[in-house]
């Protein structure tokens, strides 16, 4: 194997290299092309999101009000958009990564994305959703991880997925003035923003930790009426104490008391250790060395969480040599992987109808196990190799190898031999140099080149 | 399609050796563990089982419910006078006459209050306590039956769909497919891939098991689409493997949160486990005899309607039974009332046992497993308790 520090960043950081645009020559142009992954200017806001919620509220509420067929297609209209938001979403998401030279900024927007999982229950919160995507994680993976944590758990989708919304303070004016109705604390949020989301399980915080988070965080509120409020009379009154320290006092400050909270779990040691355990068995092993953890969590404690800082010495260390191909592309990495190593952009994408983007990417996703939007808990999805090649998934895997380049370009498929070179970068076992050219057509070629270990594994 | 001979014939074609590949070293199995066969289908998203087996006995049923579970004036088959089974679950009231079909009602693992389907789903399937936290629940307790039964290989027990079933996770090897996937290649393809993936155990055995799972089973083509569809292709899968070398097999059918529109929603699922049930008898044959069926859910749902015509999470559910194995046409284990002292938390239906019991003593009569490693090491922290007696 002869390769650079392009095809390996290229393939282990990125999605792979494509016959039509170079890969990053160096660790500076690695870090650099971050910044091509923040939020576009046509990004979805929640005030479009809540918009197109109350849209549905009211073509729905008018059609059961009055059933006339004027309504009944209005509605109809309206909750068939709604309904292929997602879809289009990840249309969206795999133009952006296909076209992306460097591959890495979409890569972070997998993983953070992932980090900070939310899913949409209903076709109501599915523009919610990908504005929680726009709005705080692309602005924030270039930046620092205290950023995102408040952005991220204090976001409209957040604050619905995992129940923050309905969360009370026990003691507020507005349940002591409703005696008779069950309200009260919801620990959901707080518990996972220390458990999945900063400190991770094994760190030592305990139950009284969570409920006075649980407590601080009270008063943030979302409804697609009213969209985001922090109400003081929600709020849990008195200070809490957190790990030790405490926040509120007297004088409660609403949301500057819960970014200073949030902050300063973010920038504790486990926060550090947690995470750069996380962005290790992403991009590395699933069994990262101790070393490349230890340099990770040092330089993220020294630089209070400043990413860039870290992802450096994920980019320079030796293990991402030496741990190729240790990791299996998710379905998601595998889709844009292969669609540049065709030499197909983004924009083609554009073109297909509804019916193109079930067949070649939404039906495909779910056959390989990972739906897209809908993993099965806000702890995201798998990281084990063993997670996403079960028989049924890999056969998907295969089937789609086989079909979705036909017909996605069934008079442009790329020369096996070819293909296998601007592919791989020389990185590829002999094996499969030894397979490709005894295809019986381009077209199993190309799908032995999909379908291979080597280029399901990154 | 690729099949066995045409795959050696490719084998010959380009010149390899067919004893040298590891495809051919597959498929020589263990003795199997047994004659009996055991199927366990997880209802994911809280099945209302007091819609599902509506005491309409009880009289104060009818303070709690007007539009939902209104016993046989409203449909439902009178099951033994004071159960009726609802009207959208009819084409299983043959089952129940053949003494194929039993339930046990107020059921509930040992989650309590949260109500969360992602943990109460969680803890179902891990078969646990709640002594652990949700995360350090590693594994299923079907997967740990494997590993206290004789003479298991990879086939004895089987993932059926897309979804790998957290029940069956573990140690223990167990196979996993879904009834719809194919394998789309030539025989010259096929053999290239082989070759491909020759040295990656991941790749090479999942490639293996995906290519003797397409050939022994056909093409699962199955005309219709939809849910229903779906459902019946889950039963008929199942079913092609218990008749072969599989002991032990798990599935899902989703769709029971019916918070709204609890009517529409449940008429759906209930004609998901429908079909999947009857496409599992009828595939099964003369297996069926040697079948027991547990259908299990997370937990049961509010005793009230909601004002959405629906119900809310709640707690004791009901667990189905179903099978040539058991002895059904049978209510097992008590009914708990309904008075408002008898309610839990005052609102759902007081859970009366373990629903994990019932799980262990049908592990019990199947395989023989004893009541200890049952209590310590499968279920551990269950108390087993006395023998409802649900297998004939």
């Amino acid at each position: 194997m002869s390769f650079g520090f392009s095809e390996l960043a290229a393939i282990r950081l990125g999605f792979g290299l494509s016959p039509l645009m170079p890969p990053a020559p160096d660790v500076d142009a690695l870090l650099a092309g971050v910044a091509h992954a923040g939020p576009l200017p046509d990004a979805m806001t929640t005030e479009t999101a809540r918009a197109m919620t109350l849209e549905l509220r009211d073509t729905r509420r008018a059609r059961e009000e009055d059933k006339s067929e004027a309504n009944e297609e209005a509605f109809q209209i309206v909750n068939t958009r709604m309904g292929m938001v997602p879809i289009y979403d990840l249309r969206d998401r795999i133009a952006r990564a296909v076209d992306d030279g460097v591959g890495f900024g979409e890569r972070l927007v997998q993983f953070w994305a992932d980090h900070f999982t939310v899913i949409s229950a209903g076709s109501a919160t599915h523009p919610l959703a990908v504005a929680f995507v726009d709005e705080a994680i692309r602005p924030h993976i270039g930046g620092r991880f205290e950023d995102m944590f408040f952005a991220a758990d204090t976001h409209p989708m957040m604050l619905t997925y995992l129940n923050q919304s309905q969360s009370k303070g026990p003691n507020s004016p507005f349940v002591k003035n409703r005696p008779k109705m069950e309200l009260g604390l919801n620990e959901n949020l707080a518990r996972e923003a220390m458990e999945l989301h900063s400190l991770g399980v094994d760190a030592g915080y305990s139950q009284d930790d969570v409920r006075q988070l649980a407590e601080l965080l009270t008063g943030m509120e979302y409804t697609a009426n009213l969209g985001f409020r922090y109400r003081a009379d929600v709020a849990e009154p008195g200070a809490e104490t957190v790990l030790g320290k405490s926040y509120g006092g007297n004088r409660r400050g609403g949301m500057e008391d819960i970014r200073t909270a949030l902050t300063d779990i973010a920038r504790r040691p486990e926060t550090a250790r947690y995470l750069s355990r996380k962005l290790a068995v992403h991009f590395v092993s699933d069994d990262p060395g101790e070393d490349l953890v230890n340099e990770l969590a040092g330089v993220w404690q020294e630089t209070q969480g400043d990413l860039p800082s870290v992802y450096r010495v994920l980019a320079t260390h030796p293990d991402l040599v030496t741990n190729l191909r240790k990791k299996v592309r998710q379905p998601f990495e595998v889709i844009v992987a292969a669609l540049r190593a065709l030499g197909v952009n983004g924009g083609r994408l554009a073109d297909l109808d509804d019916k193109q983007l079930r067949r070649f990417f939404w039906g495909p996703m779910i056959a390989m196990g990972q739906p897209w939007g809908k993993p099965t808990g806000p702890d995201g999805w798998p990281e084990e190799a063993e997670s996403w090649i079960a028989p049924q998934m890999l056969a998907a895997r295969i089937n789609w190898t086989m079909n979705m380049p036909r017909g996605l370009l069934p008079r442009q498929l790329p020369d096996p031999r070819e293909m296998l070179i601007s592919t791989f970068g020389g990185t590829q076992s002999a094996q499969l140099s030894w397979a490709v050219p005894k295809a019986e057509s381009a077209a199993e070629g190309v799908a032995l080149i999909l379908a291979s270990n080597d280029f399901n594994r990154r | 399609m690729l099949n066995r001979r045409s795959f050696l014939q490719a084998a010959t074609l380009l010149g390899c050796s067919a004893a040298a590949h590891p495809l051919m070293s597959t498929m020589t199995f263990a003795a199997a563990p047994g004659e009996n066969r055991l199927v366990v289908i997880i209802l994911r998203g809280a099945m209302d089982g007091m819609d599902a087996i509506q005491p309409y006995g009880d009289p104060m049923l009818r303070q709690y419910r007007r539009e939902l579970s209104v016993g046989p004036e409203n449909g439902a088959l009178d099951l033994d006078g004071f159960y009726a089974l609802h009207p959208e679950l009819a084409p299983l009231m043959p089952l129940w006459k053949a003494g194929e079909l039993a339930f046990a009602h107020a059921v509930s693992t040992p989650y309590r209050d949260k109500r969360s389907h992602f943990d109460g789903q969680d803890l179902l399937e891990a078969g646990t306590g709640n002594d652990l936290p949700f995360d350090r629940q590693q594994g299923g307790w079907l997967n740990r039956l494997l590993g206290q039964m004789p003479g298991v290989v990879s086939e004895t027990a089987y993932s059926v769909g897309v979804e790998q079933m957290k029940i069956l996770s573990g140690k223990a090897p167990y196979l996993s497919w879904a009834p719809r996937a194919n394998l789309q290649l030539t025989p010259q393809a096929q053999m290239l891939l082989e070759h491909v993936y020759h040295d990656d155990p991941l790749f090479r055995d999942a490639a293996r098991d995906a290519t003797e799972i397409v050939a022994e089973t056909g093409d699962q083509a199955m005309a219709g689409g939809g849910p229903g569809a779906d459902a019946k292709a889950l039963g008929q899968f199942a079913a092609t493997r218990l008749n072969a070398e599989t002991r032990i097999a798990a599935f899902s059918i989703p769709g029971w949160d019916s918070h709204a529109g609890q009517v529409a929603t449940l008429t759906k699922a209930f004609e998901r486990l429908c079909g999947s049930m009857l496409s599992l008898r009828e595939g099964l044959g003369q297996n069926w005899a040697r079948t027991t069926v547990l259908v299990m859910t997370e937990f049961g749902r509010t005793v009230r309607e909601n004002g959405s015509a629906g119900t809310d999470h709640g707690t004791g559910g009901a667990l189905l039974m179903a099978g040539g194995a058991i002895k059904g046409g049978r209510a097992f284990g008590d009914w708990p009332g309904l008075g408002e002292s008898d309610l839990y938390a005052d609102r759902d239906l007081m859970p009366v046992r373990d629903i994990r019991a019932y799980a262990g003593w049908a592990m019990h009569g199947l395989f023989g497993i004893e009541r200890q490693k049952i209590e310590q090491v499968i279920l551990p922290g269950l108390d087993l308790g006395s023998d409802p007696g649900m297998l004939a």
